[in-house]
């Protein structure tokens, strides 16, 4: 085993003998299985013609040769070969498409190119990952990383994942924004989709005329991020610094909103404020008014927003909370600040971070949600909704979508620059590691009162919505409020019999069900494992480009979830990576969509706590990675088990970028709701997501249970009060 | 130590081995269905039942179908496109992204079908026909129903008549291009401006604002008739009308994917889509469009073409790239930027 160790002198060899064996023991093409035998592989697939092989063998031969002197992966000779062997991977890639060779001289000087090649299978995916290693090893050999393999390995390999699965598609779609319909450069046209002024106008401040699409959806984003921040805020501070009695009845109702599929809340808006609503009926024969259809628009996307974001900024909130030391709070008390002033001049401060995280969070969904604007929009047009119809809509304008697109990749960035600068550089270090004991203040009187103002309504509110989310679906026809119970609606999506042999599913949403908890059950613990891996790479490890690296993770989280799902399609359709059509496409999609907020947990959590305990650990003779696993993540577990909740359940609850990548053999949940809503069957729509929502609490008491909470000092205790079970 | 150090490998390893896709099936067949759901699963299930081929089905909107076929159109997936309104259909077709096929059935088809290949080149063909018009809910318009598009334009139904939007929706640019035959293009424009002043919400769906009219959120929705009479026959209080003006429709259409992955199977499913038999599945899942079939029996509360004044409605025309997207650029210049 030693030998074949990874992180170790020898790691060179051993990715050097995977790359010999992909290329010569394993089938090179998609389709084939993995003990095909070499005659699929890519030695034997050169030997019979297919030349464009040969530069990548030959390279890697030279290797080999080169790996028999001492010391060579520190070489310039080593570095150049495997850049080399990077290159000729890539080109045999792109060289030879599907139905032929994409320039004349390659099929000039092969004569087999023009049958063209399929896609990567085994043999070409091990390659790949094989010179990833191959090549950190090198770079590591010559000092990055201060030398050390496991760092500069995951480094590289997720620079490579970030490459093929944001970069390249975006990059695509990128190219499209200035070309016209018939595939020719055109700066003339860009800049006419870029200046019209449909998207800039801002007429409905001055009474005269409609806004922008840009205008509107940045006016929503900042109102929807602020009443989302402030709710968040309100909700971490009830729980973590009050002995308000209904804490774990409000923990539960604030994770309501989290696993909610997205038309579901829009549609029980709809039925109490839409114009025959049940409040809107109400108050209309209350103060004698006609009943008006003020929900459609700004004032519904807001209200549906705010109560699906609100979760995600307590959730960002409270691990902050939870972080800060109390020493500082009761340092502030002993030398005799009041409890508003310790709160003004050390709670909030300390809190900075997790506010700008929280409404940095708050603000991207906005701009990328699409599932509240698409049911409750009315007149009121977003960006992401504009990008979709752009794209499915009767005029299928790929250019105008990815002009759009561009337009709110800008505005994400401008608000993440906003953010940062806002943080600004000071140290936010609380944890150290040195005396922790103390107990978290109170919260002023003033502000608890005002706190508990503010949550009332939304308790209310909240509870309405899911009363009718949880009836909605058990009876005879909501919307006209029928209300004879039934279980018709739960039968057709999940009628099952026990027949001769065994268990039949005959409900038409099983399928869909099945493939979204495979989906999501193996991308959520991949979503954490990159996204806190890259927020440890970023806020510990010190190397050449860790600012564009930090910033290239963030870009995929701000690309708006339809244009993912476009781009996938246009980039992955055809080889070399040729995945469109499988599950891997939509567990790729959702790791690389949701991989930045593990990330952002992570770094928020690592902030807080201080290098001199790693550096313990490091001193005691520690590498890389047993640093990672036994100090760093028991101190940053409420960030793990922020990462796997909320990737969890996005993946399943997102649509936006799913219902380009669903087909036939694996449909999922939202995208079958999605068609639900659209055909008007609310009822079903309406049981399938309460039954989804059942399987989601389910599966995250379960990541509760696996990951557990982080225990530090006597801080599970609260006003001296014995030490609770933590919420579910 | 090694141990813990391969096990990362194995993860990354592990991260893209799920990569490797299933290979195809023997005897499947991937439909692109574009009508209703409970349309599309009767469909698929009586056609596995038939001939033991597997269905696999997805349904989406004709607008979002034509935009996956058209980013497939390297390697494409699906099999069989089958319903929705003729136009993307016909814009597919000119594409080339589907695939000529003459079906034996096809001398069994109403005019108006056959017609559609004619104008394709064999490249779709029509399975069903609906005319436009609208629904009222009769709950709350109670006097004096309107009965002529003119109708619309009264201001007691200002901010209660939904229409969907044309650049999303194939019932609505059927609408947009009819009202262009009918009236002229410069007389429809101005007729959709004052319109404009009673409409609610442009819909994204075609028959969302039928919908919205049958619980109560909208007085009048513009939809294809069938659409209005489903919802009558599910209990909503709505009334289908056929304008007196006279109104356009849309013949619903099927094309196989050209280069999809299982060509036999398409051809199957195409040539059995045609028969009788299969086209009366429509009424047993609440669809009343007209079959194109001769032979096969019109369901009961399906708005019969022979009671409305149907136009003459040029499909090769508006159904042709270059016209459609001045239409529309037009509607988006004229109507979807005034003022709500």
């Amino acid at each position: 085993m030693r030998s074949l160790s990874l992180t170790s002198e020898r790691a060179g060899h051993a990715w050097l003998v995977l790359l010999v064996l992909s290329l010569s023991a394993f089938p090179w093409y998609k389709d084939a299985s993995l003990i095909a035998g070499p005659g699929a592989s890519a030695l034997f697939e050169a030997l019979s013609g297919r030349g464009w092989f040969w530069p990548l063998i030959v390279t890697t031969a030279l290797l080999g040769a080169a790996s028999l002197t001492r010391s060579w992966q520190a070489s310039n000779l080593a570095l150049g070969l495997g850049l080399a062997a990077g290159v000729f991977y890539v080109w045999q890639g792109f060289a030879i498409g599907l139905r032929g060779p994409s320039a004349a001289w390659v099929g000039d000087l092969f004569a087999r190119a023009q049958d063209g090649q399929t896609g990567l299978g085994w043999g070409g995916f091990l390659a790949g990952i094989a010179l990833i290693g191959l090549l950190s090893d090198f770079v590591a050999a010559r000092g990055f990383c201060r030398g050390e393999r496991f760092p500069a390995f995951c480094i590289t390999a997720i620079v490579a994942l970030l490459t093929v699965f944001v970069f390249f598609p975006i990059l695509k779609l990128g190219l499209a924004a200035f070309v016209d319909t018939d595939g020719n450069l055109a700066l003339a046209t860009f800049w006419a989709r870029l200046s019209a002024p449909d998207l800039w106008g801002v007429g409905c401040f001055f009474g005269d005329g409609r806004c922008g699409v840009v205008v509107n959806t940045v006016v929503l984003g900042v109102l929807s991020a602020t009443f989302a921040t402030a709710l968040g805020l309100a909700l971490a501070l009830l729980v973590n610094r009050t002995d308000f009695r209904l804490k774990r009845a409000l923990r539960a109702v604030s994770i309501l909103p989290i696993i909610t599929p997205p038309f579901v809340v829009g549609v029980a808006i709809i039925l109490l404020f839409g114009r025959t609503g049940l409040v809107t009926g109400f108050v209309a024969d209350l103060m004698g008014v006609r009943p008006s259809r003020w929900i459609y628009g700004l004032p519904g996307i807001l209200i549906a927003q705010v109560l699906a974001f609100a979760p995600v900024t307590f959730l960002v909130l409270l691990s902050t909370l939870e972080a800060i030391n109390p020493t500082l709070e009761e340092a502030a008390r002993t030398l005799g600040a009041r409890s508003m002033k310790t709160f003004r001049t050390v709670t909030w401060p300390l809190l900075r971070p997790g506010l700008a995280a929280a409404f940095l969070l708050a603000f991207i969904e906005s701009l990328a949600d699409f599932g509240n604007p698409i049911v409750l929009g009315g007149g009121y047009e977003v960006l992401s909704v504009k990008i979709f119809f752009a794209v499915v809509g009767a005029r299928y304008d790929l250019g105008n979508a990815a002009t759009l697109a561009m337009i709110l990749l800008a505005l994400t960035l401008i608000a993440f620059w906003l953010q940062t600068r806002w943080i600004g550089r000071k140290s936010y270090v609380t944890v150290t590691g040195k005396s922790d004991a103390g107990l978290a203040a109170p919260l002023p009187p003033a502000l608890k009162v005002a706190v508990i103002a503010v949550i009332i309504p939304w308790v209310i509110f909240t509870l309405a919505v899911y009363i009718i989310i949880a009836t909605g679906g058990f009876v005879t026809d909501i919307g006209r409020w029928d209300l004879t119970p039934t279980f018709s609606h739960l039968e057709t999506a999940f009628r099952f019999e026990f027949v001769e042999n065994g268990l039949q599913l005959y409900g038409s949403a099983w399928d869909s069900m099945i493939t979204t908890l495979w989906v999501a059950g193996l991308a959520a613990p991949l979503t954490t494992l990159i996204g806190i891996l890259t927020a440890w790479l970023v806020s510990r490890q010190d190397f050449a480009g860790r600012r564009a690296f930090e910033f290239g993770t963030m870009l995929s989280f701000a690309i708006p979830g339809t244009v993912v799902g476009v781009s996938y399609v246009a980039a992955f359709n055809i080889p070399p990576v040729d995945i469109t059509g499988t599950a891997a496409i939509l567990i790729i999609c959702f790791v690389f969509r949701n991989m930045p907020v593990g990330m952002r947990a992570g770094i928020a959590a690592l902030a807080q706590i201080d290098k001199s305990m790693e550096e313990a650990s490091q001193t005691m003779g520690a590498g890389g990675a047993t640093t990672l696993r036994r100090v760093v993540l028991p101190l940053i577990r409420p960030a793990v088990f922020t990462a796997l909740v909320y990737s969890f359940v996005t993946a399943m609850t997102a649509v936006s970028a799913v219902i380009f990548l669903v087909s036939a053999r694996h449909n999922m949940a939202t995208a079958y709701i999605m068609g639900r809503v659209e055909a008007g069957e609310y009822a079903l729509a309406i049981a399938y997501s309460a039954v989804l929502m059942i399987v989601m609490i389910l599966c995250v008491v379960i990541i509760q249970v696996i990951v557990g909470t982080r225990k530090l000092g006597r801080r599970q205790e609260l006003q001296g009060r014995p030490a609770q079970q933590p919420a579910e | 130590m090694t141990v813990k150090h391969l096990s990362a490998a194995t993860l990354a390893v592990l991260g893209l081995n799920v990569a490797v896709p299933a290979t195809a099936q023997a005897d499947e067949l991937v439909l692109y269905c574009s009508v209703q759901e409970e349309w599309c699963r009767a469909m698929s299930e009586a056609f596995q039942r038939e001939t033991g081929i597997n269905v696999l089905m997805t349904r989406a909107s004709s607008g979002e179908t034509y935009a996956k076929i058209a980013a497939e159109s390297e390697q494409p997936r699906g099999d069989v496109w089958w319903g929705g309104t003729g136009d993307p259909h016909l814009q597919a077709a000119q594409e080339g992204l589907t695939m000529e096929y003459v079906s034996p059935m096809l001398d069994q088809l109403q005019d108006w079908a056959q017609r559609q290949a004619e104008t394709s080149g064999n490249r779709t063909v029509g399975i069903y026909a609906g005319g436009l018009g609208f629904g009222y809910n009769s709950e709350l318009v109670t006097e004096n129903p309107p009965a002529c598009w003119a109708d619309l334009l009264d201001a007691r139904f200002a901010d209660d008549v939904q229409v969907a939007n044309p650049n999303s929706s194939g019932t609505s640019y059927t609408m947009l291009a009819t009202m262009v035959q009918l009236m002229g293009e410069d007389e429809a424009f101005a007729y959709l401006a004052k319109l404009h002043n009673n409409i609610s919400q442009y819909t994204q769906s075609g028959s969302a604002p039928i919908r919205a009219a049958a619980t109560g959120e909208t007085a009048v929705g513009i939809v294809f008739m069938h659409d209005a009479v489903a919802q009558t026959v599910q209990g909503a209080p709505i009334v289908a009308v056929a304008p007196c003006e006279g109104t356009g429709y849309e013949v619903g259409s099927m094309s196989i994917i050209a280069g999809g992955p299982n060509p036999d199977s398409a051809k199957a499913f195409y040539d059995w889509a045609l028969t009788p038999e299969a086209q009366e599945i429509g009424a047993t899942a609440n669809s009343f469009q007209i079959p194109s079939n001769v032979n096969a029996a019109t369901p009961e509360a399906a708005p019969r073409l022979e009671d409305i004044k149907l136009i003459d409605y040029n499909f090769a025309l508006y159904g042709s790239s270059e016209e459609r997207t001045r239409l529309l650029s037009r509607w988006d210049a004229e109507i979807g930027s005034l003022p709500q």
